[in-house]
């Protein structure tokens, strides 16, 4: 009896320390005010809506498509920044790095783990996007973050294909060889594509090999080392970060939108 | 504001007229203008330099030019793979002339691998296939493979330059520039 009344007063004891109260302002949510508060004051919880329609959590209706999408980029943001301690984007050390990663490295299946993220987040991206088109939620007021949601989309294809040249084999260095005479045939500004002969002065012309799109992308004439770190510091760095801002606002309007849409 | 300076507050009247006398509309509007003019000028010309930075001055890539020998080093009817590492180049010697073929396959970029015993080029990505001379036959590929420029220097040497290429389609494989004569 007085063991439970002195483990209730340590309790309180804690709860009402300076640090406690003043790291959880609104205490314990025991009725619906407090429970709102809990919601709007946390900066991790106020992007999720105080209430939610009953047909919002179905998954019947979403298939938890859009939420799994940001899991897995969870998943793939810690696996991939675990797997940057152990790689260097070099011409001399990727290849070998990426068999060691399997071979060498603790839990050799941290890397295929990124590996079959990246798949699923292509994956699932889909299915959201199918499952968004189908029940008509790109539909007023809803159509501007659908537009925000092929930016995201792009921006994950982009992801995946920065992430397919770090392997270095010849799977990696051919596709990318492919992809990459693809923006030489951006128009204008690929040297391959219509309209590149236009920007010249008489003979000299301004597009070539070694001043288009393409050469911009992989900072040389071929997919080599120059490609290899340009690649690496987009894959980990640059659109990690522009895609994180863009996923920032497609949730913000999910909410400001009028939440997730229902069956009409 | 306007109707608060009417006001017989003395107090708030020498508030307005300070106010009116530090700023108006007009310049407001003014210095609005040349402030997001400057600020737009500075993200532009940041933004070029950035732009221009992406592009290396130099490269650490094989030069584009390069002396691949002596036509003697050649038998006729040879394709030479000796420089196709390095250089990206196949050296043709036929009966009557000698000449430096591309190794980038005309459909995506891919490096085909010649077959002596078939006498043919043929892309490892997606099939394509091209005759000894360059000339596309099967697969995807759109058009023949390109020659690069060859010519003699003065001790007798071949000289390659693959900054300047020749192309089939467009009738260039009959400039004297694009071989050299045995």
């Amino acid at each position: 009896m007085s063991d439970q009344s002195n483990k209730k007063s340590l309790i309180e004891k804690i709860t009402q320390t300076q640090v406690w109260r003043a790291i959880f302002r609104t205490g314990i949510p025991r009725n619906r005010r407090q429970r709102m508060m809990v919601m709007l004051n946390g900066v991790f919880l106020h992007l999720h809506p105080v209430r939610l329609p009953k047909h919002a959590v179905k998954v019947k209706y979403t298939w938890c498509m859009g939420g799994l999408s940001f899991f897995v980029f969870l998943v793939l943001t810690v696996t991939g920044i675990l797997l940057m301690f152990y790689y260097r984007p070099t011409v001399e050390y990727a290849y070998g790095d990426i068999i060691d990663m399997r071979e060498q490295v603790p839990l050799g299946i941290m890397r295929e783990v990124h590996r079959w993220g990246a798949h699923l987040m292509v994956i699932t991206v889909w299915l959201h996007m199918f499952r968004v088109f189908m029940t008509g939620s790109y539909k007023p007021p809803r159509e501007f973050n659908w537009a925000i949601g092929v930016v995201l989309l792009v921006l994950t294809m982009l992801l995946s294909f920065t992430g397919y040249l770090l392997p270095w084999d010849q799977l990696a260095i051919w596709a990318i060889t492919v992809g990459s005479n693809m923006a030489g045939a951006t128009p204008l500004v690929g040297t391959s594509g219509p309209g590149s002969a236009l920007l010249a002065i008489g003979d000299v012309n301004f597009i070539t090999s070694s001043s288009d799109a393409r050469f911009a992308m992989l900072g040389g004439r071929f997919v080599g080392e120059g490609a290899l770190l340009r690649f690496y510091v987009l894959h980990c760095i640059g659109l990690p970060f522009v895609i994180m801002i863009f996923m920032i606002v497609h949730f913000w309007r999910v909410r400001k939108d009028g939440g997730i849409s229902g069956p009409t | 504001m306007t109707q608060s300076s009417t006001t017989s507050d003395p107090s708030s009247n020498k508030e307005i007229k300070c106010n009116d006398q530090s700023i108006d509309r007009r310049s407001f509007i003014k210095w609005l203008t040349v402030g997001w003019a400057a600020f737009a000028a500075v993200l532009g010309g940041y933004g070029s330099l950035i732009l221009r930075y992406l592009f290396p001055n130099v490269l650490f890539e094989p030069k584009q030019s390069f002396r691949a020998g002596f036509i003697t080093d050649y038998n006729l009817g040879e394709v030479s793979e000796k420089f196709k590492d390095q250089f990206g180049v196949w050296i043709v010697r036929e009966q009557d002339k000698i000449y430096a073929l591309s190794t980038v396959c005309t459909h995506l970029g891919c490096t085909p691998n010649w077959q002596p015993s078939e006498g043919k080029y043929k892309c490892p990505c997606h099939g394509s296939g091209f005759y000894k001379n360059g000339i596309n036959f099967e697969g995807p590929a759109p058009r023949p493979l390109e020659r690069f420029k060859i010519e003699l220097s003065d001790t007798g040497e071949l000289l390659v330059d693959k900054t300047k290429k020749f192309q089939f389609e467009k009738g260039e494989w009959n400039d004297p520039e694009s071989f050299v004569l045995v």
